[in-house]
């Protein structure tokens, strides 16, 4: 069996001068005509060629350079894609080669786990490999921190729980077919797998370009009450050519504002002052500026000298996130805050610098590649999920559980592995099987 | 005198008789030691071989020539096909076995066996010569020198029985631990913990009245175990299936404290499968009736085995209890029901064949590797007997993986994920599920062992005349197709695509089988009904075997790079300290057990694999 081929952007993600897509395995040529970059360069030589999407409309123009077997990093065939860096050619081109036949996103490391397997490289020191695994670790914590409040972690979450409970009836239908268990699962099947469809298919849906820039990246903005949030607001309000609108939030104590922050769609997020409060409509309006503020892309913390310090902070605390101090004339900042004085509309400006030098960053940490490959792997389920579904009423079970076995091992690659051990568990749970 | 031989097999179980009867198979002098020889092949738990998984692993026992199908086919009186309305590949052949007829089939074969010889003996302690095995002690001091050990002691190390709040030590009811030993082993610093198990109460089959139950007979056309076997030998008869009840539920309810599992006698961990009537009843309180099968222990016995009922509660509660049930209203009680509980050694420490790191040409099969079942002991006793003679003999050990067979399957989640209850074979397990069917574990397993040594002549002859009506019936499939009108023309419903389809691709689609075929060329109805068989079932997943047979090989690229077992990975930078000790621990034999290892991440995998061959080059 022939190899994948495998790519994945090997320079930073984010806009850049220009941007580098790496492709290896069997199908690299194969890949530069789909793409259009044709005749094919020769070896070793960098040229110019046109990249087209699949209806032949041009994406950019690019350097490309191909390697032959033997002759390149790791010792497959490779291309290089030296494109312009724009994050819409990137994506562009990235998802051309998604859709070739045996083409997929590259793993972490794995165009070097090539040449090693090629015995291309000898590595001089594994040391040379623990960065690799010291970035993967990181990334692999900021993945779960955001798991345990990101939107698309919860959701995977569910996805999860619902085709283990899922795939647990149909086995239990297989495994305890001597048993008290329920004869007909598939009508119970039938809606798990549904409703997990639905919602995959809408992700997908979300996660094209159009729609994360309609969301905008949400900064919320925090503090004890009287710390100057709503002066800060109407300040950022008060750029008049940057708004686009302002409405009531989805609840009652939180306020957006929608700003282009150079290019960036930022959505303030103005919320409820923060205290310990007896009050029990206070209270809730409290929990819920916490707990959006939670899901937001950035938290700016505000303090003054004029008012008690903030419940907790740190506990909301996330890397990347600003304090600020107004009332800059009352007090001097401490070291570490950024001083405005939001009624006067002092230092706002380099406020937004610094929003947009946070936001920038989570653009470029936000890992287009992760992104594309989460998108893919959300596919696959889907494609697997469907045919599980036609299949429920007219094929055996334990052809349907091959189809949701896949798809399982698809959301596997968003949330973690998912043992056989988790699928009895849940057997466990709900039917008392056993003579 | 001193006694030598190349295996010493301890214990004479499931798993005993296998690894015993495997070695002498593979040329290896073999002595099996038990405590009574004429306990071989008892069967401790419920009177019943087989089973979803489990007929599986029979299948692949016989497919290697082992002892259990046929001693199960000899013994069985009533045979049924789980799963006989869905496909093939979860279809599980089970047998309810007399007891006797079962004991007496397995000591025949042990009895007949070339080089094996039985003694009787309690070991008390294992000898070691330079660091290895290198023979046995037993409580009458005598030595017995072997170069090869293979431990089976099921339920005995360190046994103790529960019945309500009395506890004595025992390996099974009416039988003696063995005490000494599992002092040996714990001495040996190895990873130990508990497990438990139960059993129901034995009930005296005159005193039930089942003229009220629901009957369950065997299947008209019995599928049996062994590849080399026809029909039943033993005259057939019927379960019984009854139920319990609220009354039932309540007595339970009341007497949980005085039950060994609810009273906190018992620190092992039981199976959630095979719950207790205490278990079921606290678990599961929503249920107002728990199903029960009355299961004959023999034709000429006069227990029953009520499968379902299995309890650690005091006898005068278990006999209340029974007699709420319909059918046990006077029911008479032979022998209570107990919980047990036992060591076992976390299958960690064991590498592939078997065999313990800690102490070399020690190998360990059945319950004390943490796992439950007769059908698991043997396949593992199996493997294990098979290394121990290899090993003494010079030849590389062999190891079966996940794609090979459900033994692959086990001995892989052993020594990957240890145990946390005792462990049972599911099919859910194998996720090559598709692929490992019973029907051909035959295909799949008896060329390996022909290759092994361990095939005997009968089979090797009958395997390989099936193998060629097999190919003669493909080549003869594959000859013959239609289009689709003339499909349509024969009432073969097909897609009207203008594609000419061969017999196994017209196979492919449902409702279509050979017989039908059959009519349409004679030359397909001249194959007999297990070839016929064997063709529509490989047809059958024709449309999932390219994914399948992609994620095998994928899995097989990556088994085939070794680790080497003396790795530090201690002295590998960059590997966290909790994939360290893991890794320190299982040990993985190649990069794809390794990427097994629950947290594992690819680039932990590649430093593994960068260091793993520069590690191979120094050697070269």
């Amino acid at each position: 069996m022939a190899r994948d081929t495998i790519y994945a952007l090997s320079t930073g993600p984010g806009s850049a001068g220009i941007a580098v897509v790496r492709l290896s395995g069997p199908g690299a040529d194969a890949a530069l005509r789909a793409l259009g970059a044709e005749p094919l360069p020769s070896p070793r030589r960098a040229q110019l060629r046109c990249l087209r999407d699949e209806d032949g409309d041009l994406i950019d123009q690019a350097l490309v350079l191909r390697f032959v077997p033997g002759a390149s990093y790791t010792g497959e065939a490779m291309a290089e894609l030296h494109c312009h860096g724009g994050r819409a050619v990137v994506a562009a081109v990235l998802a051309r080669l998604g859709q070739l036949p045996d083409c997929r996103l590259a793993e972490p490391g794995e165009f070097t786990r090539r040449a090693l397997e090629e015995d291309k490289i000898d590595l001089v020191a594994a040391e040379a490999l623990s960065d690799l695994i010291a970035a993967e670790t990181e990334c692999q914590r900021r993945q779960a921190v955001m798991g345990m409040t990101g939107a698309l972690g919860r959701l995977a979450e569910s996805w999860r729980g619902d085709l283990l409970r899922a795939v647990a009836l149909v086995e239990v239908t297989i495994d305890w077919a001597d048993e008290e268990v329920p004869e007909d699962v598939g009508p119970e099947v039938g809606v798990l797998l549904e409703r997990v469809r639905t919602s995959m298919l809408r992700q997908i849906a979300l996660s094209s370009g159009a729609e994360r820039l309609r969301n905008g990246f949400e900064v919320a903005i925090l503090g004890a009450p009287n710390s100057g949030k709503s002066s800060l607001f109407n300040a950022l309000a008060g750029r008049e050519a940057a708004i686009t609108s302002t409405r009531a939030g989805t609840t009652r104590d939180v306020l957006e504002l929608r700003y282009d922050l150079a290019g960036f769609p930022v959505v303030f997020l103005d919320t409820a002052g923060l205290r310990a409060s007896t009050d029990e409509i206070e209270a809730l309006g409290v929990e819920r500026a916490l707990s959006r503020a939670q899901g937001a892309a950035l938290r700016i913390f505000l303090f003054s000298p004029d008012t008690e310090p903030l419940p907790n902070p740190s506990d909301h605390w996330r890397d990347g996130d600003l304090r600020v101090w107004n009332k800059r004339d009352l007090a001097d900042a401490p070291d570490g805050y950024i001083a405005i004085s939001a009624a006067r509309g002092g230092g706002v400006v380099d406020l937004l610098a610094q929003i947009e030098a946070a936001v920038s960053q989570q653009v470029s940490s936000e890992a287009l590649v992760g992104h594309l490959r989460q998108r893919q792997a959300v596919e696959d389920a889907v494609d697997n999920l469907r045919r599980a579904e036609e299949g429920i009423s007219g094929r055996p079970p334990e052809e349907i559980a091959e189809d949701m076995r896949a798809a399982i091992a698809a959301v596997e690659l968003l949330v973690g592995r998912i043992r056989t051990e988790d699928v009895l568990g849940e057997v466990f749970a709900r039917f008392c099987v056993g003579k | 005198m001193k006694q030598c031989f190349d295996v010493v097999v301890i214990g004479g179980g499931h798993a005993g008789v296998e690894a015993a009867h495997a070695a002498a198979r593979c040329a290896a002098r073999a002595a099996l030691i038990t405590l009574e020889s004429r306990q071989i092949g008892t069967m401790s738990c419920n009177p019943a071989i087989g089973g979803l998984g489990k007929g599986h692993l029979v299948r692949e026992i016989d497919a290697l020539d082992g002892v259990m199908g046929r001693a199960a086919d000899a013994a069985g009186i009533q045979f049924r096909l789980l799963n006989r309305r869905k496909g093939p590949a979860v279809r599980g052949p089970r047998a309810q076995c007399d007891r006797a007829r079962y004991r007496s089939a397995v000591q025949a074969a042990v009895e007949t066996c070339p080089n094996l010889t039985v003694i009787e003996g309690e070991v008390v302690d294992i000898l070691e010569r330079n660091g290895k095995a290198a023979g046995i002690i037993l409580a009458d001091r005598e030595q017995i020198f072997a170069d090869a050990i293979v431990l089976t002691s099921g339920t005995f190390l360190g046994g103790i029985i529960h019945i309500g709040e009395r506890q004595l030590s025992g390996g099974r009811a009416g039988e003696r631990a063995s005490n000494q030993l599992a002092d040996r082993l714990r001495g040996m610093s190895l990873p130990i913990g508990r497990l438990k198990t139960g059993t129901p109460p034995r009930l005296e089959r005159g005193s039930i009245d089942f003229s009220s139950l629901e009957t369950q007979p065997g299947d008209q056309d019995p599928s049996m175990f062994s590849f080399l076997s026809a029909r039943p030998s033993a005259p057939q008869c019927p379960c019984h299936i009854t139920y319990s009840n609220q009354q039932t539920h309540d007595i339970v309810r009341e007497n949980l404290s005085k039950s060994a599992m609810y009273a906190g006698h018992i620190s092992g961990a039981g199976p959630r499968y095979c719950p207790s009537i205490e278990d079921k009843i606290v678990r599961f309180a929503g249920n107002p009736s728990h199903q029960i099968f009355l299961e004959p222990e023999g034709i000429d016995d006069r227990t029953v085995y009520p499968n379902g009922l299995s309890t650690a509660l005091p006898e005068d509660v278990q006999e209340a209890y029974v007699r709420t049930i319909k059918g046990l209203e006077r029911a008479r009680i032979l022998q209570p029901g107990y919980a047990i509980e036992y060591d076992y050694v976390d299958p960690r420490s064991l590498d592939r064949s078997l065999e313990l790191r800690a102490l070399p040409r020690l190998f360990l099969a059945g319950q004390i590797n943490g796992t439950t079942g007769y059908e698991e002991a043997a396949a593992q006793g199996l493997i294990a007997g098979i290394n121990a003679a290899r090993s003494v003999q010079g030849a590389g050990p062999v190891s079966f993986d996940r794609a090979d067979g459900y033994l692959g399957v086990m001995v892989d989640d052993l020594v990957t994920h240890g145990v946390t209850e005792p462990y049972r074979m599911f099919t859910s397990r194998a996720e090559f599920r598709l692929s490992l069917r019973a029907d051909n574990a035959d295909q799949r397993l008896t060329p390996r062992g022909i290759a092994i040594g361990c095939v005997g002549e009968g089979r090797r002859r009958v395997f390989a005349s099936k193998i060629e009506i097999l190919a003669t019936a493909k080549r003869t499939a594959q000859s013959l197709s239609l289009t689709p009108p003339q499909a349509a023309a024969h009432g073969l419903a097909v897609n009207a695509d203008g594609v000419r389809r061969n017999a196994l691709e017209l196979l492919e689609y449902p409702g279509i089988d050979v017989a039908r075929l059959g009519a349409v060329w004679p030359a397909l109805a001249v194959f007999p009904p297990e070839i016929a068989e064997q063709l529509e079932n490989d047809a059958r997943y024709a449309g999932y075997m390219e994914r399948q047979t992609a994620a095998v090989e994928a899995m097989r690229r990556e088994e085939a790079r070794a680790i080497p077992q003396d790795l530090d990975y201690g002295a590998i930078s960059g590997l966290s300290d909790e994939l360290q000790r893991k890794l320190q621990k299982i040990r993985p034999a190649s990069l794809g057990h390794a990427a097994r290892i629950e947290g594992m991440t690819p680039a932990a995998l590649t430093l593994l694999l960068s260091v793993a061959r520069k590690m191979e080059r120094k050697t070269a």
